[in-house]
């Protein structure tokens, strides 16, 4: 009993960053060391975490999970202040909190063929779920997407859990130009389920694409919050006209029924706090 | 000959606040505590009565008149000890306790005058302590028993302090990132400074409690797990999910829940922003919707945060309000504007998403319905529109769900509430709880309340077990 109390003890303790990588300018892989977090994980799941006493609460799609070596693996795109703050941390380095895994895990069902879309740096939490798929004896069809192809990430580790793989930029230096050619890969492929994890304007587009074809398509959403498990409701979605929150009701939702321009206007509420906390800390030159 | 006994004053020694016009500029805490002098005034007022009312009035049975009479005599030290017996988080409920309803509601003075202001008598001693560093009595031999506590609110934490000190070996399981629950995330720290749950947290943990962040229950380990590493576990796990009025508009922009703007506020210090990385906006006219406690701290945190125009919009009128009449005095003071009868049906929002006014119909009171109170009908044809730019909907709060969807056996009413016995036993074998989880939306007292019961099942449980 003691050792196991001990044993808790030392997992209140900090998170290290185990491993961090620079996957391309701005999107920077971390594996934390969260023993306890990375027993229970499943894919579709994520994390909130707090790098320090004055921190927010940030939440990450966790991109996979080591149980022998209790880490987590999240992806992080440096788009506001404390990304970027988190993207100085290095190797060895501590964060205050991590609090996981939250969220419904996705289902990993006999499905048949399932098609999993991932755009931007939520390709990562995709590949844990694609990977999942592939194990269970899915066929996986993969497509992924960034802006440009300079941007795109884990093509390889996508490469090898899918039977066929589709890279997509908006700028067409790689691959399709736009998600336009999914019209066709819809018609001459029976697919059974799609899974769509990106941009909110990326899994609108996919789920308007499949709609026609009556294909269940489900999209993983973080919206704004701040607790992560059912108190504050700062991210509530519409869903088939009824409000659920998206940290204990989802993450996963049924992409044809989300009401995605609320979720777009809804994200943008604290667009200008955010701006200037972005300024404030460029002007300390990044320091913090 | 025995001496003139002096006369006894009616009045209560009044509070020192700071000035509204001052106050509504800061996150300092409104109310100052007495002096010494103050204090000593005050308790003199207590009559000592044999019967003590108080104490029946009061969820933990503090032994107000021992207390109360130390504090004549200047003996702090005694005296915070004495409190202390029996509350676990004094300096917390001398602030945020409805003693007019409680201890105060019953005692002798204020038959003929004011009652006794106990709630500032408590607060006294316990920061009085505090300030000369906490002082911890002799740790009892250890039972070798360990208890899983689940949520480190008020019921959490008097259950954890209550067995510790009968030498149980405790951990406390909490989800959020620092313990004490609804009073480090709900009450705001101008009512309720943040260093002062810490230090009440802080006395917790030297009674050998130890204490888990960030773990949510449910999620992390199932109760059944707790059950394989620890003899018995008490669920205190509250009322945390925010309730919604389901009307049209409520998902715009600017359109807060209560839970959402003061976990912002007060846990995450937006008001600091941005020394503090969590933002939070605030425009220039809020309407918080609802009548209680909550309602208020909403009101005065948005003051406070630079709003212009701050009114509560409830349905139904003054007399009905749930909230202390202490706290509608203090938001009244500081310009908050009360519309009462009025209930909104819709919120309007503008081109780009956010709430820019609200429809709303006056309402009447009818027959009194299951709670009582008179019922709200609304008055058809008087709907008008209110301007506003932020909303705060503060209609209440319902159980957490976690671990009543994730525990096999548990039983649970429809409202999401756990079944217990008065004594907090729940229908799985050494597992107890108590607090809103069980009683749905209450006070921070009678949570520590049912702490306490329970506290005192478990060790019987504890103890009976081979």
């Amino acid at each position: 009993m003691d050792q196991i109390l001990q044993g808790l003890r030392e997992a209140t303790n900090l998170h290290e960053i185990v491993t961090k990588r620079e996957l391309v300018p701005q999107i920077n892989l971390f594996e934390f060391s969260a023993k306890e977090t990375a027993a229970k994980t499943k894919p579709g799941q994520f994390v909130i975490l707090r790098i320090d006493e004055n921190g927010e609460r940030i939440p990450l799609t966790i991109a996979g999970a080591n149980v022998e070596k209790g880490t987590i693996t999240v992806v992080c795109h440096e788009v506001g202040k404390s990304t970027k703050q988190l993207g100085t941390l290095k190797k060895g380095d501590y964060i205050l909190d991590l609090l996981g895994p939250l969220g419904k895990p996705a289902e990993i069902e006999k499905f048949g063929t399932v098609l999993c879309v991932g755009g931007g740096v939520m390709t990562a939490p995709l590949h844990f779920q694609a990977k999942a798929f592939h194990e269970a004896a899915h066929k996986v069809i993969g497509v992924i997407g960034a802006r440009t192809e300079s941007h795109l990430i884990f093509e390889d580790e996508m490469r090898n859990v899918c039977d066929e793989l589709y890279v997509a930029t908006d700028d067409g230096t790689k691959g399709y130009k736009g998600l336009d050619f999914l019209k066709e890969l819809l018609k001459k492929t029976k697919t059974d389920r799609v899974i769509v994890m990106g941009p909110v304007v990326t899994m609108k587009v996919v789920s308007e694409l499949t709609r026609s074809h009556g294909i269940p398509t489900i999209v993983n959403l973080i919206p704004i919050m701040v607790d992560g498990m059912g108190m504050c409701g700062a991210c509530r979605v519409t869903v088939g006209g009824k409000t659920l929150f998206a940290c204990v009701d989802g993450p996963d939702f049924d992409g044809h029924l989300v009401d995605f321009e609320e979720l777009m206007s809804r994200l943008k509420m604290f667009t200008p706090q955010e701006k200037l906390a972005f300024v404030l800390q460029e002007e300390r030159g990044g320091n913090l | 000959m025995s001496k003139p006994k002096p006369e006894i004053k009616k009045e209560v020694v009044p509070m020192p606040k700071q000035d509204p016009e001052e106050r509504t500029r800061n996150f300092n805490e409104v109310a100052q505590g007495y002096t010494v002098e103050q204090v000593v005034a005050e308790a003199e007022r207590c009559l000592q009565c044999v019967k003590a009312p108080c104490v029946q009035g009061c969820p933990v049975e503090v032994d107000i008149p021992a207390f109360i009479q130390l504090i004549k005599e200047k003996r702090f030290a005694e005296a915070i000890r004495k409190v202390k017996e029996k509350n676990s988080l004094p300096a917390i409920c001398g602030r945020v306790c409805p003693q007019e309803e409680q201890c105060q509601a019953s005692c002798t003075m204020g038959k003929i005058g004011d009652p006794v202001s106990i709630g500032r008598l408590e607060r006294f001693v316990s920061d009085w302590e505090r300030e000369r560093g906490l002082q911890i009595t002799e740790k009892p031999d250890t039972t070798g028993k360990r208890v899983a506590i689940v949520g480190a609110g008020p019921a959490g934490l008097t259950v954890a302090a209550n067995l510790a000190k009968l030498g149980h070996g405790v951990m406390v399981f909490e989800a959020l990132h620092k313990p004490g629950g609804v009073l480090i995330y709900g009450i705001p720290e101008f009512r309720l400074p943040k260093k002062i749950v810490e230090a009440e947290a802080e006395y917790i943990k030297k009674l050998g409690v130890t204490m888990k962040m960030n773990a949510l229950i449910g999620r992390l380990y199932t109760i059944g797990e707790l059950l394989d590493r620890f003899d018995a576990a008490f669920i205190g796990t509250g009322a945390g999910l925010p309730r919604f009025m389901r009307i049209p508009g409520e998902n715009l922009c600017g359109v807060y829940s209560a839970n959402e703007f003061l976990i912002r506020v007060n846990l995450m210090k937006a008001y600091d922003f941005p020394r503090c990385d969590t933002p939070i906006f605030v425009g220039e006219k809020v309407a918080v919707i609802g009548g209680g406690n909550t309602a208020m701290d909403s009101t005065r945190c948005a003051l406070r945060l630079g709003a212009k125009e701050v009114k509560i919009v409830y349905r139904r009128s003054r007399a009905e309000m749930p909230t202390r009449a202490e706290e509608v005095e203090n938001a009244e003071e500081e310009g908050v504007v009360l519309e009462f009868l009025t209930n909104p049906r819709r919120f309007i929002g503008n081109e780009r998403g956010w709430v820019k006014a609200m429809e709303c119909i006056r309402m009447r009171l009818g027959e009194p319905d299951a709670s009582g109170r008179r019922r709200p009908v609304p008055i058809e044809g008087s709907e008008f529109t209110m301007d506003v730019d932020t909303v705060i909907i503060a209609i209440g709060r319902t159980p957490n769900p976690i671990i009543q969807q994730t525990t096999k056996g548990l039983q649970v009413t429809k409202w999401g509430t756990i079944v217990t016995d008065e004594n907090g036993k729940t229908s799985i074998q050494g597992v107890y709880a108590g607090g809103d989880i069980v009683t749905g939306q209450a006070t921070v007292i009678s949570a520590m309340g049912a702490g306490k019961k329970a506290a005192k099942a478990i060790h019987e449980y504890l103890m009976s077990k081979k």
